[in-house]
C-alpha cells in the first residue's frame, strides 16, 4: 500500500470475468485485490431439506473460533459471511469472505482449517459437492471456482489496508492511551 | 495404522544420503521410444533401492537414480488416459508455470541453462560417486554405453562437487546446509527436539495415506504411480561476488559482515546456530548439537524478528508459528542436491563462473509442496507484509533490499544486485524399481 492510500476511498469496478488480465495461480485464475480487499462470493444450491442442519453449524463455528480465537489466523481474513436466501428458485447458500491474500495461495491452508473446525462439514449439504473432499484438493477448487460469482464493482471506505495493519494501529492506539495514563 | 514403505521398490534417492562427495546429473532425450525403454532396461538393475542402499557398506562406489518428465513417459508409450491421470503441474512443466512460481525477468525460463526447457528433455539420471575416480569412470561407462545406444543422447550434464572447506557442508555462500530434513513414520528415525513431528509416507511416495491420514488419488496405472514421488528440480547461480561486496557494504567489521550474513539466512554461516536461541553472537557448539539447533519457535520466541528477521531465509521457507500455517506439515519437501562450479576463495575478487546449487525437492504433490514454497514463501511479496522476496530462494530481478527488524526502527539493507539468479527448472517423476521396469516393458 503506498502513504495514505487508506485515506481516499475508492471504488473499482470489475470485468465480467473477475479479473483485469488472466494471471493463473496454481490452480487457476487469480481474482485481483480491489479497495475492498481479496475475497469470493461463492453461491451453491442447498441440498433438499437440509436448512436446519446449516444453520445449526454457525453454533459449531461460533464455539470453534470462541475455543481458539486465533484457529483462522493464517487465512488473514477481515470478515466471512453466510447467507442463506431463496428467491424461488430453491433455497441458497451464499458465503462470502474478505481478506488479505489471493485465495488460490492459502487455498490448503484454507480447507485443512475448514475441515478441523467443522466448516467444511457445512458444504456436504451443497449440491455438487465432492464427496472426496478431505483428500482431494482440487476437486474442492474446482467446486469454490465453479460457483464464484465475481463482484462487478467493489469500494473501499480505507482501500487495501489489511487487517494485520489495522489490528496494530488499534495497538498502538491502545499503547499510547496506557503511555498516557502513565504520564499522569 | 502405520503403513511400511516399501524399501525394496522405492528409489534410494529420497530416503538415504549415501556417503557420496562428488555427482553428476546427465539431462537426457530418447530419439525413440524402443531406445528409452531399453536405457531404462538397463539402468534399472543398477538403479538402488532404499533397503539395499540403507544396508550398503563402505564399500559402495556408486549410486544411480533415475527420473523422467512428462514428455518421457509419453515418449516411452505411456497411454493417454494414464498420462492425463497425472497432476497438471507435471503435465505442463515448471517453464509454463515460471509466472505462477516467481520466475519472471532474468529468472525467466528464456534464460534457462542446459537445454532443461527443451521439449525433448525426457529424463534425468542422477549419479552419485564416492569419489572422483569412480565418478569418472562411471561417466565414462555411461557415455560408452551411450555411444552403443544412439537412439539415446544426453542434453546436458552438470558436475556436483563439494566446495571447500570440507569441515563442513555447505553452499558458496559458505552457509552451512542440511540442518532440517523431513522424518518419515517408520522408518526408525526419530525427529530432534524442534523439529517437524514425523511425516506420514504419502507426503513423500504415492500410495501411502498422506497427513490426512487419507490415502490420495493416485496416477494411473497403479504399477506406475506406487512408491514414485516428485521432483522439483532448480538450479540457481549464485553471485559470490555482490554477495561478499553486499556484506562489506553492511558491516564494517568481519564481526559485522558474520551479523548480516545471520541475517539474512536466520542462522550463522559457519556453524548453522539460530539467531533465536544465540543472537548476538556465534555459537559454534550449539550449532552443531542436533538436540537443540532446531529447538525453537519465533511466535514465543522472537515474535517481532529482533533475533531472526520476519523476512530470512529460515522463517520464511520454513514457518514455526501457527498463526502463519498450521499445516506446514503438509508443505515438506525432501531436498536433494549439492554445488556446481568452482570454489571461490574467500579472497578472490569474482571471476565470473557460473557456480551455484543444483536441487532436487522430493514430494508427493508438486502444488501443494513444492510450488507453494516457491510461490508463496520464497517469492510472494506480500508475504508477511514485508514486500520483498526471500534473500536466497527467491526471483530477485535487480536490486536486493530486505527488512531488519530493530529498534527503535527498522533497518533496511540493500545489495545492488541479487545474490542469486534461477537458471534451470523442472518437474520429474521419480518411479519406483517395478514401475521402471513396467515402463522398460511397455509397447
Amino acid at each position: 500500500m503506498t502513504d495514505n492510500q487508506w485515506a481516499s476511498p475508492q471504488a473499482l469496478a470489475i470485468p465480467k470475468e473477475g479479473y483485469f488480465k488472466k494471471e493463473d495461480g496454481r490452480y487457476g485464475p487469480i481474482f485481483p485485490q480491489t479497495p475492498a480487499n481479496y475475497g469470493f462470493t461463492i453461491i451453491v444450491k442447498v441440498l433438499p431439506g437440509r436448512e436446519q442442519a446449516i444453520r445449526e453449524y454457525g453454533k459449531t463455528i461460533e464455539a470453534a473460533v470462541k475455543g481458539a480465537p486465533n484457529v483462522l489466523a493464517p487465512l488473514k481474513l477481515h470478515y466471512l459471511r453466510w447467507v442463506l436466501f431463496d428467491v424461488g428458485s430453491g433455497l441458497h447458500f451464499m458465503y462470502q469472505g474478505i481478506f488479505d491474500t489471493d485465495f488460490d495461495k492459502y487455498l490448503e491452508d484454507a480447507i485443512a482449517l475448514f475441515n478441523s473446525t467443522g466448516v467444511t462439514t457445512v458444504f456436504t449439504n451443497l449440491e455438487g459437492w465432492p464427496e472426496d473432499w478431505k483428500t482431494n484438493v482440487p476437486a474442492v477448487t474446482k467446486f469454490f471456482r465453479d460457483h464464484q460469482c465475481p463482484s462487478f464493482l467493489e469500494y473501499g471506505e480505507y482501500p487495501y489496508v489489511s487487517a494485520d495493519e489495522i489490528k496494530k494501529a488499534l495497538q498502538l492506539k491502545a499503547s499510547f492511551s496506557k503511555m498516557l495514563d502513565f504520564m499522569q | 495404522m502405520e503403513f511400511m514403505l516399501e524399501l525394496d521398490d522405492i528409489q534410494h534417492y529420497l530416503l538415504t544420503r549415501p556417503h557420496a562427495t562428488i555427482a553428476q546429473y546427465n539431462f537426457i532425450t530418447f530419439k525413440s521410444a524402443e531406445a528409452g525403454r531399453n536405457w531404462i532396461k538397463d539402468l534399472s538393475d543398477i538403479v538402488g533401492n532404499a533397503k539395499f542402499v540403507m544396508a550398503a557398506s563402505d564399500k559402495d562406489m556408486r549410486w544411480v537414480s533415475l527420473a523422467l518428465t512428462f514428455n518421457g513417459l509419453r515418449k516411452l508409450g505411456v497411454e493417454e488416459t494414464h498420462l492425463a491421470s497425472f497432476p497438471e503441474p507435471f503435465r505442463q512443466g515448471m517453464a509454463a508455470r515460471a509466472q505462477m512460481l516467481g520466475d519472471t525477468g532474468v529468472n525467466h525460463p528464456d534464460n534457462w541453462e542446459d537445454k532443461i526447457t527443451s521439449e525433448d528433455l525426457h529424463a534425468v539420471v542422477i549419479l552419485f560417486a564416492k569419489d572422483k575416480a569412480e565418478r569418472e569412470r562411471c561417466i565414462k561407462k555411461h557415455d560408452e554405453y551411450i555411444k552403443d545406444n544412439p537412439g539415446v543422447e544426453i542434453l546436458s550434464s552438470l558436475l556436483i562437487e563439494a566446495v571447500p572447506p570440507f569441515d563442513y557442508v555447505h553452499e558458496h555462500f559458505g552457509y552451512r546446509d542440511r540442518l532440517t530434513t523431513p522424518v518419515i513414520e517408520g522408518m526408525g528415525i526419530e525427529a530432534t527436539p524442534g523439529s517437524h513431528a514425523p511425516s506420514k509416507p504419502g507426503e513423500f511416495f504415492l500410495g501411502y495415506p498422506d497427513d490426512t491420514g487419507l490415502m490420495p488419488a493416485q496416477p494411473q496405472p497403479e504399477v506406475l504411480s506406487k512408491n514414485g514421488s516428485f521432483l522439483g528440480y532448480r538450479k540457481m547461480r549464485e553471485h559470490v561476488g555482490a554477495f561478499r561486496d553486499f556484506l562489506k557494504a553492511n558491516g564494517k567489521t568481519i564481526e559485522e559482515q558474520e551479523l548480516v550474513a545471520a541475517k539474512l539466512m536466520g542462522r550463522w554461516r559457519k556453524t548453522g546456530a539460530p539467531l533465536v536461541l544465540c543472537p548476538e553472537k556465534d555459537d559454534r557448539e550449539l550449532g552443531f548439537d542436533d538436540k537443540r539447533n532446531n529447538n525453537f519457535d519465533y511466535e514465543k520466541m522472537d515474535p517481532h524478528g529482533y533475533a531472526c528477521p520476519v523476512g530470512s531465509h529460515i522463517r520464511r521457507m520454513n514457518v514455526r508459528d501457527k498463526t502463519v500455517s498450521r499445516i506446514m506439515n503438509r508443505r515438506l519437501i525432501i531436498r536433494r542436491g549439492g554445488t556446481y562450479g568452482p570454489y571461490l576463495p574467500d579472497d578472490a575478487p569474482d571471476d565470473g563462473a557460473n557456480r551455484g546449487i543444483a536441487v532436487f525437492g522430493g514430494c508427493a504433490d508438486l502444488a501443494r509442496q513444492f510450488e507453494f514454497l516457491i510461490s508463496v514463501w520464497a517469492n510472494d511479496p506480500e508475504f508477511e507484509e514485508l514486500n520483498e522476496r526471500d534473500p536466497f530462494a527467491g526471483s530477485i530481478d535487480g536490486a536486493f533490499e530486505m527488512t531488519i527488524p530493530k529498534r527503535p526502527i527498522k533497518k533496511k539493507v540493500k545489495g545492488v544486485n541479487a545474490f542469486t539468479t534461477v537458471t534451470g527448472g523442472a518437474y520429474f517423476f521419480l518411479p519406483g524399481i517395478k514401475a521402471l521396469k513396467y515402463l522398460a516393458l511397455l509397447k
